[in-house]
């Protein structure tokens, strides 16, 4: 049994100490500042772009994605660098330039609502109660994840430390709503940064360096019928399937991750758009995204390159380096960034890279939290239960209560889900899985709207529905080779096998996705718009008139931040092919 | 909204930065607590780096809340 425990000492707890106190302080200096819905779900608009952009990115730096990716990174080596430079960044870029102007133009406060101005009624329905029930369901997973590492790591109660970590996120998320997630985001980010970058340093000079590490990978990877560089290239062998470890041909990564799965994910969350939309302008909210890009690209070195440098740790037994096994003996990557952060880092730095992983669950709890109390508050509350009533004070008071009730709600729920999570294995796979169902039908539905302004409400909802079955079916038909249990897949009957369930995830998305699109197109055609072109304007491309840019001075606009964005990602990607 | 983020960040950072470093340079010489970080005294590093990113974020801050005020 491998020993997960960390001795942490005063110099440790004290740093973690000081890191809650600016988190809840936050909160508690945002409080007077709370006076209506407007300030407490969508940090009244009033956001500078690179608060939004960082907060942005750090929205999707939850532990899911550190633990997740570090473990990626060992299993897959640089290829999981396509989340980030095929999927990520082009998604951004398309979000920032095509999508926001519609997104902030529309003056809709949530995607869902976004859907009803655009399509119907019952769209946005569908879409608020999908999107309640994943947001629950992903803040439970990460609480669920937190919980385990603070027993695990920290030799802590499991339930107690469900409940406090719960607790100082509805602490901060309660007293000043949005705002105070978006500035915790940022802090965030800051200190995930910093805390981790110690251990990228340390284990790479362990293993001599990017070139040492090369050499060393060399043998272990040839010992597992891969080419010697195959960890250390990203498309040099999607030529097949079977050359490289992800199991996926350069198409079904282009398609499934770089398009549907990226540009569902980036382009139609709300949690993350959310972000976007609280920009004060809609120059600062088509920026966001792109100031985002810039730190994200590099993203990579912080948690994907230390996966790597494990890889050949596990494989030198001089280091003494092991991942703890799970109950059928099979390593648990997403423990790879914890036994790191335990093998390099002594006292003093390892409380600051605990503070980081900490940081990283709260900031996807807290992301999740705020994003549900809108959807909650304006497209379930607002719209089904208790309408304005005109008195617009009254209003404004009522709604910000149900925003915090909400708030306590969805907090409460997610501990539930926490344990409901504790059922799920890989939960970075999972959480692919949620994903691919959800978002995949939806921004095909999104894109249609937003490019075609015959797209109709009824074809929309329809889409969207047999988005969501196609890929139900698809995910019942097809299992991973090696699946032991039937959430993998394979429920309904063994027609294809994927190599590895990140396939599996991808051919979900596209499949989902196109289904929806050719659905949604030709209903289109069979059923009548309802909405006129004057009702479509700012909602459609070709209905609205174009956004002149001239004001702006050329080094500020989103264009221009657009095309470095787009070379520095090509430059990456060619220097790392 | 309310708050500019950059001052409790550039004080967060120069509080956890300060203690760091004097926590590396007091405990420089203990070479068994830096086995693990392949002899090199991360810590005071770690510090110095935190230290000067709060005192930047910490000027930006004031520097931006002077030109708002006046």
């Amino acid at each position: 049994m491998v020993n997960t425990g960390f001795v942490l000492s005063w110099i440790d707890y004290l740093i973690m100490i000081i890191y809650f106190v600016f988190v809840l302080g936050i909160g508690w200096a945002l409080r007077r500042y709370m006076k209506d819905a407007n300030a407490f779900l969508e940090a009244g608009r009033a956001m500078p772009a690179w608060v939004a952009g960082l907060a942005f990115i750090s929205t999707n730096l939850g532990a899911l994605e550190v633990m997740g990716m570090t473990g990626s990174g060992l299993k897959y080596g640089m290829l999981t660098t396509h989340f980030y430079w095929i999927g990520a960044i082009p998604a951004m870029v398309f979000l920032a330039i095509f999508m926001m102007p519609f997104y902030y133009g529309s003056k809709a406060r949530s995607v869902p609502e976004y859907l009803k101005l655009r399509y119907d009624e019952k769209t946005r329905g569908l879409n608020a109660g999908l999107f309640a029930l994943m947001t629950i369901l992903a803040s439970g997973i990460s609480m669920y994840a937190l919980a385990i590492l603070m027993e695990k790591v920290l030799g802590w109660n499991f339930h107690l430390s469900l409940v406090l970590s719960a607790a100082i996120v509805l602490g901060y998320t309660y007293l000043g709503g949005l705002s105070s997630a978006i500035y915790n985001e940022v802090l965030q980010f800051f200190i995930i940064l910093i805390g981790l970058l110690p251990v990228v340093l340390l284990s790479l000079k362990d293993v001599g360096g990017w070139h040492g590490l090369q050499q060393s990978l060399a043998p272990i990877v040839t010992a597992k019928g891969f080419a010697p560089d195959a960890w250390t290239t990203t498309w040099k062998y999607t030529g097949s399937a079977a050359s490289n470890p992800m199991g996926v041909e350069w198409y079904g990564i282009f398609a499934g991750l770089g398009f549907v799965l990226s540009f569902g994910y980036w382009c139609t969350n709300f949690l993350i758009v959310q972000r976007a939309m609280s920009a004060k302008s809609t120059t600062a909210a088509r920026n966001t995204p792109l100031i985002g890009a810039i730190p994200k690209m590099f993203i990579p070195f912080l948690l994907i390159v230390p996966g790597i440098a494990a890889l050949v740790l596990l494989n030198s037994p001089g280091k003494n380096f092991s991942l703890p096994l799970n109950a059928a003996g099979q390593p648990i990557y997403d423990y790879t960034i914890i036994m790191l952060l335990k093998q390099y880092l002594p006292a003093g730095v390892l409380g600051l890279g605990v503070t980081a992983l900490l940081a990283s669950f709260m900031s996807g709890m807290a992301g999740n939290v705020s994003a549900f109390n809108t959807v909650w508050t304006y497209d379930i509350y607002q719209s089904y239960i208790r309408p304005t009533t005109g008195d617009k004070a009254g209003d404004d008071k009522h709604y910000l209560k149900i925003g915090r009730m909400a708030t306590i709600f969805g907090v409460v729920l997610s501990i539930a889900a926490a344990y409901l999570a504790s059922l799920f294995g890989n939960i970075m796979d999972f959480l692919q899985t949620i994903f691919s169902m959800v978002n995949a039908p939806l921004f095909a539905v999104i894109f249609l709207g937003m490019f075609w302004k015959k797209a109709t409400g009824h074809a929309a909802f329809t889409g969207l529905l047999l988005g969501f079955a196609i890929a139900l079916l698809h995910h019942g038909l097809t299992y991973p080779l090696g699946a032991n249990t039937l959430v993998k897949g394979g429920w309904i009957y063994h027609l294809h096998a994927y190599p590895v369930e990140m396939a599996q995830n991808f051919w979900t998305a596209i499949f989902a996705c196109s289904a929806s699109a050719i659905l949604t197109v030709v209903l289109s055609y069979l059923t009548v718009q309802k909405k006129p072109d004057e009702e479509l304007k700012g909602l459609v491309y070709s209905l609205t008139p174009r956004l002149s840019e001239e004001a702006v001075p050329w080094y500020k606009r989103s264009v221009t931040l657009a095309i470095i964005v787009l070379l520095m990602v090509s430059i990456l990607t060619i220097l790392f092919w | 909204m309310g708050i500019d983020i950059k001052i409790p960040i550039g004080l967060m950072f120069t509080i956890l930065g300060f203690l760091l470093t004097l926590y590396g340079f007091f405990t420089r010489l203990d070479s068994t607590l830096y086995e693990r970080s392949l002899g090199i005294n991360v810590n005071l590093w770690s510090g110095l780096l935190m230290l000067l990113f709060g005192l930047i974020m910490l000027i930006f801050g004031l520097i931006s809340r002077k030109s708002k005020s006046s």
